[in-house]
């Protein structure tokens, strides 16, 4: 994130080898900031660039987006449960 | 929109299922089958006006405590409880706050039930209790669910 945040577009591989992480720990990271919003991301050739978005940081909306997404994930294991067994 | 709640005071989200509005009010309002895929154990049922004591069985927050309080069971369409949103703190005392109310809405369809929960009351949170994107992330939530919803869609 601290190296992200100098705002320029940074590569998997080049924040993996600036920080402690692995690839796919980074990889994890990054999904989890796009999801609400902190980072973007854009191909460029056989790599993805990410960018920070400050600007996410203090808007509660985004915090409101993550909650939104724990309900549907919730609904979606409620979902997943009753059809199982629909007319028990 | 032209509604009385910001957006920041409330999230909707809605899912169809495949199965008739009394199997999903079940799932919903027996306290064993809310905590199946909630990931919770309650220790009580629910019963309107009563707050339920339960654990948290999810990954990271396992053995953590909530409480939920039932406000309405309005079978086999509106059941509505509040809580202390995100409580997972464990030497934090959220007693002192307010809650968030979350209501579901069963609608009968054609193809089964469409499920509708409203969550509302963030407005009134304490700042630092705010969910912005940032604490949400660092928190590891989104990380955690997904992690449960791999392993019960793998069960």
């Amino acid at each position: 994130m601290a190296t992200l945040s100098s705002g320029e577009p940074r590569s998997i591989s080049a924040l993996a080898d600036a920080s402690d992480l692995s690839r796919q720990a980074v990889t994890k990271h990054l999904k989890v900031l796009e999801g609400v919003g902190l980072v973007s991301s854009r191909r460029l050739g056989r790599e993805t660039l990410y960018t920070f978005r400050p600007e996410r940081l203090d808007d509660a909306s985004a915090g409101l987006a993550a909650i939104s997404r724990q309900w549907a994930d919730a609904l979606g294991r409620l979902k997943h449960f009753v059809e199982r067994d629909p007319d028990s | 929109m032209n509604t009385a709640q910001s957006s920041t005071d409330i999230v909707v989200e809605s899912v169809d299922i495949a199965a008739p509005v009394a199997r999903v009010w079940r799932a919903l309002t027996d306290h064993r089958e809310f905590g199946e895929w909630f990931g919770v154990v309650f220790a009580t049922p629910f019963r309107p006006g009563e707050t339920v004591h339960g654990s948290l069985t999810i990954a990271d927050f396992a053995g953590l405590p909530l409480e939920i309080t039932v406000r309405e069971m309005d079978a086999p369409r509106r059941f509505v409880f509040s809580w202390h949103p995100y409580a997972v703190e464990p030497d934090h005392d959220y007693t002192k706050e307010p809650q968030t109310l979350i209501e579901f809405t069963l609608e009968p369809r054609d193809t089964g039930t469409r499920l509708t929960v409203r969550e509302s009351g963030f407005d009134a949170l304490p700042e630092a209790r705010r969910p912005t994107a940032f604490r949400m992330n660092t928190k590891g939530w989104p990380i955690q669910l997904g992690n449960i919803a791999r392993h019960v869609t793998s069960g």
